[in-house]
């Protein structure tokens, strides 16, 4: 029956969809860095023999996804498919050839079936410590931000490359986690090819070729319709940054004509001279993972989904940098890149976008003990802890949305997790004193935008100890939306109110704390226009104060609480 | 106090729709089903249990135990009627329950929704305490500020409240004073403290789990000692014991101090049935799976035993999505739920694929074919259309089906779009409704670390038997198990439920520098606890037995795995043999042991006391046997993708039958048994209906 081929490929989508979500749950389960096992940085995905991907794992971020989606070329490049064996096994951390930095490792297996590749498994993950200076932007130089691995075989007839873990254990500061989080990825492209030959198996074929093709124009025509719905037009937009020394200028101009649209970044600053430069896979993947969230939410992830946008970005901008410029921050600058697409897609689409957020993580890198502070603060401190690195990972609020109020403290358009409080102190000498939403941060709109959050972070005992600030928007704040209020802007600071810089190492003297305060999302509309009654539960809740409610929404609260109508009638009608 | 040996007993089973009575007395099995009162559940229960007792010829008096499971907890929190819950939190800490993991459970959707906390921020409140991981007080609680905060709570008007403190699992001082304190001054609050309630590391999965557990206890409090009160009124002498939600059986007054435990206990019931059936037929490997009206749960059973675990999370609101919800942290019987069921909606979305659920269609406006409004096209209907339901023989017959309106909205929204005939896209339907239950059991296999391919199908629920054998085949499953009174499985699993209790305590110990000590203490402490509370249920000579587990990680990782420990005191050299174990129990699950290059460490403990279990009562059939008499008539078959006759016979008459190949449809009440061309059915003498395969599916090849 021809009628039912349609629906059996539609089944083997779903099933293959289904096969890189238990891949990737292997690696959830199985690894040892906590940035994957608790937090989910990590993308897990089927590719077809030409490499194009046919499905990726929900589970995920987009930096790694869509980054990770073009660097299989690259492997099968280097080591044809033709060649592969059985038992071979490939990695890169090229931050050139995968995402972006070399903390994200790409692990590449070739599944077989009756002695033939039928397929490549690929996932990458965030391995905490690849040599180095550690997760920063300090280094002038990629070669300053630890080890190179160039595209080459992890294992040989699935034995373990000894000559190479032996160059990075005697690397690295932490071997057995990074050992171990190399046997979860191996462990996890495994379970893919399992999987894969049991759907081979049961559906009778011989490869995903055809299906994946199927899949893949599919996925294409839906969001090459999604941009011909929208109105041709060329939408531009900018957005201003801390960056490191001096300010960025972010330029975006978006062209939609017919079922084409391409973001073309020129105009850009020019590369940093410190470490929060992006690389053009990692530009491209956030630039597409911005355009899909507006244009095609529903439609799964895979090389005809992400290859629609023409991503353009001049070579040497801050958004395509050469070697050996230093990239290991660059997530600081690559996921404001979805807010600043929105700015234009909001021209041509006005009721579908949200306002900007936090956009970038906050993810404070810690160091402690002798190595990690500063010489004069060490000699006069009284107490010391032992060398640690712990990062994690935190977020600020998104903006006000079309229908709804920003979320507070939720990651976009990052997707990992935040570990517990409980795990990072019983793991390291770390102590949080405060995790708190920020009250007031959320910019003022019909919808609200989400709420940023303060973190408070000392050391046991009072030690002194170290952080790479990586942080930004502490200057320009996220911008509000038709007529909504902007969120406020972060601040990097000591618990005595001492400013620190938001980026670069900096030391925490003995008995001092470092406050982080994390941006809140722009508003959505004009605050006035706001239900009254939601203005006062937010006033109830104490995430704005009854001053700003009367301010800035137009809303009068009595002594109790209660809505005086007369004059918030008068006060609106202003 | 209850012998466990006692002749007759009664289970209770109280459903969002349905509440089920299931009476057993001497060997014989009596049952009512009634419409659930949702203002006072209670009353249908009463009416129930008069209808069986009466049935059975005896008095309320003769009723020796009462089991009961209620979703009176679980619909609290979904629908948000629960008590007004106060916090009091470390200071620095008031957003945790509402800032949660900080992540998204969809990636690509700006409009996604989050959870609302139990307790909003404006009754959430802070005191100056502090203590660190390993339990030291880093900075004191102190009773001017408890004191202090006694009007801010009293205007908030607190009815429970939760206390959660950072690290009180490592030390619990300051919860118990703040709880003492605060329960002399209003002795009216319900209190529950995280220590208590949860006490594991994480503090957002504890804190939640306690608030949860505050947010209920009123109205559960409320509602067991009403119901307990009219029982003893009516006659009813026996003591009631409750159904938790990881399948064992506690007295009123645990449940009462936890009611978060009872979250979930009536699909728990289900999973119980399954296990008794697995035990009853010696199925050492199988997979229960019960699909209603807008969900399926699954869950893998292991030596009669369901698969356990300790994180829940209860009223997802996106999509069934993990991360959705409320997450708690109570021992569970670990099911995969997802949007599956018989008013599951198909549709095809922008990409032109077509989909099932998790939106239902619900019981209005219903499916199509109910003809009570409904348009859109459901797995029902696409099930009238294949010819697997008699539309004049559906649900007791309370309803006659509209097989041209099942056809007119499968059409508009499936079959036209996608250019397909009508009965393609039921077919359709019905088999990617089966890909999604199919898919979310492997990955919840893999994430236990089985396998679902060697494991027998025990299915019940009205929606199951219907697609049966398309699930066995997507699973690469050979022999199902449709058990007798599959209709009210979970009151009747209720009754083989164990009395039992589980006690969890995280207690971090690296094994290169290992305590026995510290670790014997604190596990004699917990079997302690464990024994007090199942002794409550139990007469003084009933025996006891107790299950120790170490969950178990290398340092370094994450997630914990179950080492089952031996109930003798741990030795100081006990370590190197707890490593092997759990070398072993590692590569079991993941395929590679990494002992060499990584060490071990212990996390928490669990001990589970349970009181010695009936031997298994089997129970006759409640069919009586007729002469046999089937009929024939045109279905789609699932095997051959074709239109078959199949054989017809009434689920009564199939006993005289023996056995029937496929393809054939076992009608009941309640639903009907598609059986497709490659399995065989078997009447078992024990009621139950066993399909096994013969062949293999073939799928229509591509008319090259």
């Amino acid at each position: 029956m021809e009628e039912l081929e349609i629906l059996r490929k539609q089944l083997i989508w779903n099933r293959l969809i289904s096969a890189v979500e238990e891949q990737a749950q292997t690696v959830i389960r199985t690894a040892f860095s906590q940035s994957v096992r608790e937090c989910g940085d990590l993308s897990a995905g089927v590719f077809n023999k030409r490499g194009q991907m046919v499905a990726q794992a929900v589970t995920g971020t987009p930096g790694h996804v869509n980054a990770m989606a073009i660097c299989i070329e690259h492997f099968i490049n280097k080591f044809p498919v033709d060649h592969m064996k059985p038992g071979d096994i490939f990695c890169t951390n090229d931050p050139w050839l995968s995402v972006g930095h070399y903390h994200d490792v790409t692990v590449v297996t070739p599944a077989f079936y009756h002695g033939q590749v039928v397929g490549l498994f690929a996932n990458t993950c965030h391995i905490v410590d690849m040599g180095g200076r550690g997760l920063g932007p300090d280094s002038r130089q990629v070669y300053e931000e630890g080890i190179n691995i160039p595209i080459m075989h992890l294992a040989r007839d699935g034995i373990v490359n000894e000559d190479l873990m032996g160059i990075l254990r005697t690397n690295v500061r932490n071997a057995r986690d990074m050992e171990g989080d190399f046997y979860a990825m191996i462990a996890c492209n495994d379970e893919g090819t399992r999987r894969l030959i049991s759907i081979l198996e049961e559906f009778d074929l011989d490869d995903i070729e055809e299906v994946g093709d199927y899949i893949i124009q599919q996925s294409h025509d839906s969001i090459r319709t999604a941009v011909r719905n929208l109105p041709d037009g060329v939408y531009e937009n900018e957005m201003i940054l801390d960056g490191f020394t001096d300010s960025i200028h972010l330029k975006a101009c978006t062209t939609i004509e017919g079922d084409q649209i391409i973001v073309d970044y020129d105009g850009t600053s020019e590369a940093s001279l410190f470490g929060i430069n992006v690389v053009m896979n990692f530009c491209i993947a956030y630039t597409v993972f911005g355009v899909n969230c507006i244009i095609g939410h529903n439609v799964p992830c895979n090389a005809g989904s992400i290859n629609v946008v023409d991503v353009r970005a001049p070579l040497g901008s801050i958004l395509n940098v050469e070697r050996p410029m230093p990239v290991s921050a660059r997530h600081v600058i690559g996921q404001m890149l979805p807010d600043l697409v929105f700015g234009c897609l909001t021209q041509a689409a006005p009721d579908k976008v949200p306002a900007e957020g936090a956009g970038a993580m906050w993810n404070p890198m810690f160091r402690g003990g002798p190595t990690a502070v500063d010489a004069d603060i060490f000699a006069s401190s009284p107490t010391i802890t032992q060398d640690f690195d712990v990062i994690t990972f935190n977020t600020g609020g998104t903006g006000g949305r079309p229908t709804l109020d920003g979320m507070s403290t939720t990651a976009f358009p990052s997707g990992v997790r935040t570990p517990p409080i409980e795990a990072i102190e019983a793991d390291y000498p770390l102590i949080v004193w405060r995790k708190e939403l920020r009250e007031g941060s959320g910019g003022a709109g019909r919808y609200r935008g989400g709420l940023g959050q303060i973190l408070e972070f000392g050391c046991k005992d009072g030690a002194p100890f170290s952080v790479a600030a990586m942080f930004d928007r502490t200057l320009a704040a996220p911008k509000g939306r038709h007529g909504g209020h902007n969120g406020a802007i972060g601040v990097v600071r000591t618990d005595d109110g001492q400013r620190l810089k938001s980026k670069g190492r900096q030391t925490i003297p003995y008995n001092k704390r470092l406050v982080l305060e994390m941006p809140g999302g722009g508003g959505y509309g004009d605050p006035r226009l706001r239900d009254p009654e939601l203005v006062r539960q937010d006033a109830l809740d104490e995430l704005i104060t009854p001053q700003t409610a009367q301010e800035d929404y137009g809303v009068v609260l009595m002594q109790d609480m209660r809505i005086n109508q007369s004059a918030t009638q008068e006060e609106r009608s202003k | 106090m209850h012998d466990m040996k006692s002749t007759t007993r009664a289970g209770i089973d109280i459903g969002g729709t349905f509440t089920d009575i299931v009476l057993e007395t001497h060997g014989e099995r009596f049952t009512s089903k009634l419409l659930t009162t949702l203002n006072n559940p209670a009353d249908a229960c009463m009416v129930g249990l008069k209808s069986v007792v009466q049935q059975a010829g005896i008095t309320p008096i003769d009723v020796d135990l009462i089991i009961h499971g209620t979703t009176l907890a679980t619909n609290a929190i979904i629908e948000r009627k629960g008590a007004k819950t106060s916090m009091v939190t470390t200071r620095g800490f008031r957003d945790v329950i509402e800032i949660g993991t900080e992540g998204r459970p969809e990636q690509y959707d700006v409009n996604i929704l989050k959870p609302e906390p139990l307790v909003p921020r404006r009754r959430r409140f802070t005191i100056p305490e502090r203590i660190n991981s390993t339990g030291d007080v880093l900075h004191p609680l102190k009773e001017t500020e408890l004191e202090a905060l006694i009007p801010k709570l009293d205007k908030a008007g607190t009815e429970a409240l939760a206390i959660c403190f950072l690290h009180s699992y490592a030390n619990p001082m300051h919860e118990t004073v703040a709880r003492d304190y605060f329960a002399k001054r209003r002795p009216k609050w319900f209190i529950s403290i995280s220590s208590d309630i949860s006490p594991e590391f994480r503090e957002f999965e504890r804190f939640s789990t306690t608030c949860a557990n505050a947010y209920v206890q009123p109205l559960t409090s409320t509602y067991l000692a009403e119901f307990d009160a009219r029982l003893k009124t009516a006659g009813y002498q026996c003591q009631m014991m409750m159904m938790l939600s990881n399948g064992g059986l506690t007295t009123v007054q645990t449940a009462r101090d936890v009611p978060v435990r009872l979250i979930e206990s009536g699909p728990a019931g289900g999973a119980i049935f399954a296990c008794d059936v697995a035990q009853r037929l010696e199925i050492r490997k199988a997979l229960s799976f019960d699909m209603g009206g807008t969900t399926a749960k699954i869950c893998l059973i292991d030596d009669y035993k369901p698969q356990t675990n300790r994180r829940f999370e209860v009223a997802r609101v996106y999509r069934f999505r993990k991360d959705s919800g409320i997450p708690l942290r109570i021992p569970v019987i670990d099911m995969v739920e997802i949007g599956a069921g018989g008013g599951s909606i198909a549709q095809i979305d922008t990409l032109g694929r077509l989909t099932v659920g998790p939106e239902s269609a619900g019981s209005a406006p219903g499916p199509a074919c109910y003809d009570q409004g409904g348009t859109r096209p459901t797995v029902t209907d696409a099930n009238l259309v294949l010819g697997r339901i008699n539309p004049t023989d559906f649900a007791h017959s309370l309803l006659t089906l509209n097989t041209e309106a099942a056809e007119t909205s499968l059409m508009t929204h499936v079959a036209n779009p996608l250019n397909m005939s009508p009965i393609s896209s039921a077919y359709g339907v019905t088999e990617i409704v089966c890909e999604n239950m199919a898919n979310a059991t492997r990955v919840h296999a893999i994430e236990s670390g089985k396998n679902t391919n060697d494991r027998t199908l025990i299915a019940f629920g009205g929606a199951a038997p219907l697609h049966i054998c398309q699930l066995a085949d997507k699973l690469d499953i050979n022999r199902i198990i449709i058990p007798a009174n599959a209709g009210v499985g979970s009151a009747v699993g209720f009754l083989r439920a164990p009395i039992s209790y589980e006690v969890f305590r995280t207690h971090y110990q690296h094994l290169d520098d290992f305590d026995a000590e510290a670790a014997n203490a604190t596990l004699v402490k917990m079997e302690a606890q464990a024994q007090s509370t199942v002794k409550l249920g139990v007469s003084p000579n009933t025996k006891l037995t107790t299950n120790r587990v170490a969950y178990m990680r290398y340092h370094g990782q994450g997630h914990e795995i179950a080492v089952a420990l031996t109930n003798d005191p741990l030795e100081s050299n006990v370590a190197h043999s707890l490593k092997t174990l759990f070398d072993i129990e590692y590569k079991v699950i993941f395929g590679r042991n990494i002992g060499t290059i990584a060490t071990a460490e212990i996390v928490s403990f669990a001990v589970t006391v349970t009181a010695e279990p009936d031997a298994v009562v089997t129970m006759p059939s409640s069919y009586t046997v007729e002469h046999s008499s089937h009929s024939t008539r045109i279905a789609f078959d699932s095997a051959m993708e074709e239109e078959r006759h199949f054989t017809i016979v009434p689920r009564k008459n199939f006993l005289a039958l023996k056995s029937v190949n496929g393809p054939a449809i076992i009608t009941e009440k309640e639903t009907s048994v598609v059986v497709s061309s490659i399995f065989k059915a078997h009447a078992m003498p024990s009621g139950d209906i066993e399909l096994l395969r013969t062949g293999k599916r073939t799928l229509a090849k591509k008319t090259e």
